[in-house]
């Protein structure tokens, strides 16, 4: 029983960082219908922003630890956001304007994550980087299970982001707009809205996220790589494709439903088919259901 | 007899290239370097099936190779070799040189079964979605063969070499050479066949209007099944002739990278070009090579190019046409269509 509590732990801890990333990923794909394949990468680079600026503020700068956490978040954030938008105005944007077939945006999205891969590779080396410790760890111990500070940390971070978004989404003239383009991009400029504005928001609003989530990662697996970013923006995108993709509950949900599907997984199998299992069910649900659990079928007019 | 001119002058330039291979005139990198460019041209024309001629869109490429290698390897180890793994050979040793297309038709059926996983699940999923599934596949066979301690999981596969030593044995020749080309050249002529057939005019049809083609009696599912079983199975083949090569497997070896590297090379030539997709093999591979004392930025470079390739030039080299659209004249000397 006590093993089973730990695991659900762990799980809410995992599907805290898949819901953060799908977040971005269903966000993009709601207003522009496109797989931005980047997102994971961009994950990456937050996680290795926080570990330069945290290690920066330490050493030369001198900031207590308290003061450094309270500063490289936003200053991450801020980055990646930054990232995602050079992203959008270089490669995306140009083909938007052009009105390329959908599948040469696809595959700039997929080459753009492998070149900040590999140039991060390139230019950082392969050593793993490991992340200074910031908050010191304390475990609380009840009912015979052990919670680290950080883990609840992590969960009550991807609930208030959920928060924050679905409040931005459905409360504020600027969600008005998002859903509005998502609805129907062409009649949306005619009513006034600027979609380039929107887009470019909707990308500051998807990497900020998935900055968060790279700092609030390199906290608790203090282990950089510059590989880091793929499989797990893979996973967090097969979250999004079960939750529905372009649907902000739907990301969510799904992040926590793959984790405790993983997780559960590497509680009975041996750990190493755990990506096995998880691109199995993303195939069979794409089979059966491609709409996901939120999704709406649309129905192609001839 | 004029008509045949240009298959002539391609087979005499293939026996020529396995004859300099055989007195030494040419060394051993350019030799594989050669093939290297063999197995990237089956590479492309397969995927151009899909991705091209098909207009779906296929990213999982390299898991198809996968299949086809780790098959093909333990084909070859099992019928023509003792090893530890497998135990005696099934078969002399010597018989390899008549009886080595059976490892590389293996490798292929068994990969063209692996297309069926995609295969299936395309009759109702397209676009976006189809892109995903290829890519799930590429990742489900990769971290399969992670798991399987019969063909040495993650630390990779050894023992191909043997059966290429049984053929030299037999009679001394650049076996291995021969049989890339004859792969290759194979392969060209079953898609140049498929897609000129009906069925091709089908597949054809699917790229341009799937409901229209639905609906003007194409049967959509039955062809998309034995186009995506078509390119997946030659991919296979190209798989178990990069193994024999090598010498060497790696799961690693076939992740998104060399899924990329074919997609690279089927949009450099042109979507629906087969001599477009075979230029672009040639000139990739030499890229590739020219690019080599870059190390890692050469995976930089590569996405780069495609990337630039996708802003100003969406057709690639070739666009649809073939090499007779643009110079007529070789309508004389080989039937292109």
């Amino acid at each position: 029983m006590e093993y089973f509590f730990q695991n659900v732990l762990n799980a809410l801890q995992w599907g805290s960082f898949y819901a953060l990333i799908a977040l971005g990923y269903t966000l993009v794909y709601g207003v522009l219908s496109l797989i931005n394949f980047a997102h994971g990468d961009i994950f990456m680079v937050g996680a290795y922003v926080a570990y330069f600026a945290a290690t920066m503020f330490l050493g030369e700068v001198g900031l207590g630890p308290g003061v450094t956490l309270a500063l490289i978040v936003p200053l991450t954030m801020l980055a990646t956001a930054c990232v995602g938008v050079a992203l959008e105005r270089i490669a995306y944007r140009p083909l938007r304007r052009k009105g390329a077939h959908r599948l040469y945006v696809v595959i700039t999205a997929l080459m753009c994550g492998l070149i900040l891969e590999n140039g991060n590779l390139a230019l950082l080396g392969a050593s793993r980087k490991s992340f200074p410790e910031l908050v010191p760890t304390t475990v609380y111990a009840f009912a015979g299970l052990s919670v680290t500070n950080l883990k609840l940390a992590v969960i009550a971070t991807a609930v208030a982001a959920f928060a924050v978004l679905h409040f931005i989404v459905t409360k504020t003239k600027i969600g008005l707009a998002m859903r509005g383009i998502a609805w129907d991009s062409f009649a949306i400029p005619l009513m006034g809205v600027p979609p380039d504005r929107i887009i470019v928001f909707t990308f500051i609003l998807g990497s900020g996220m998935a900055g968060l989530a790279g700092v609030m990662f390199a906290m608790a697996y203090p282990v950089l790589e510059p590989y880091m970013g793929a499989l797990i923006g893979w996973k967090a995108f097969i979250a999004a494709v079960i939750g529905g993709i372009g649907d902000i509950r739907g990301a969510f949900l799904g992040g926590f439903l793959l984790a405790f599907l993983e997780i559960g997984v590497a509680a009975v199998f041996p750990s190493t088919m755990r990506d096995l299992i998880a691109f199995s069910v993303l195939l069979v649900f794409m089979w059966q259901r491609p709409t996901g659990v939120f999704g709406v079928a649309r129905n192609q007019k001839i | 007899m004029q008509k045949y001119s240009l298959n002539m002058a391609m087979a005499a330039a293939l026996v020529g290239v396995v004859a300099l291979a055989q007195v030494g005139a040419i060394d051993l990198y350019v030799q594989s370097v050669l093939m290297f460019m063999a197995i990237n041209v089956i590479m492309a024309s397969s995927l151009n099936l899909v991705n091209g001629f098909m207009g779906e869109f296929s990213c999982g490429h390299g898991g198809f190779m996968c299949v086809g290698a780790y098959v093909g390897s333990v084909l070859s180890m099992m019928l023509f070799t003792d090893s530890h793994l497998y135990g005696a050979a099934l078969l002399p040793p010597q018989w390899a040189v008549a009886l080595f297309p059976l490892v590389l038709l293996g490798g292929g059926a068994a990969a063209a079964l692996a297309g069926v996983i995609v295969a299936v699940p395309s009759f109702k999923t397209r676009g976006d979605y189809l892109a995903i599934i290829t890519l799930a596949v590429n990742y489900i066979v990769i971290s399969a063969v992670h798991n399987l301690d019969i063909v040495g999981g993650p630390r990779g596969l050894t023992g191909m070499r043997p059966t290429i030593m049984a053929m030299g044995q037999v009679v001394d020749l650049p076996w291995m050479m021969i049989w890339v080309l004859v792969g290759a050249t194979g392969c060209l002529f079953i898609i140049r066949r498929y897609v000129n057939s009906t069925y091709g005019k089908g597949v054809i049809a699917i790229s341009q209007d799937e409901i229209a083609a639905e609906i003007m009696s194409v049967n959509t599912n039955r062809l998309k099944l034995i186009t995506f079983m078509v390119s997946s199975g030659l991919a296979g083949v190209a798989g178990a002739l990069y193994a024999h090569v090598v010498g060497y497997l790696n799961p690693g070896a076939f992740d998104i990278l060399k899924s990329t590297e074919a997609m690279v090379m089927v949009y450099l030539g042109g979507m629906g070009s087969l001599s477009g997709s075979v230029i672009a093999a040639v000139l990739f591979t030499l890229l590739l090579e020219v690019l080599r004392p870059l190390q890692i930025y050469k995976w930089v470079i590569v996405p780069l190019i495609l990337i630039l390739l996708m802003q100003f030039r969406p057709e690639g080299l070739m666009g649809d046409k073939e090499l007779s659209d643009i110079f007529p004249r070789l309508r004389k000397y080989f039937t292109f269509k």
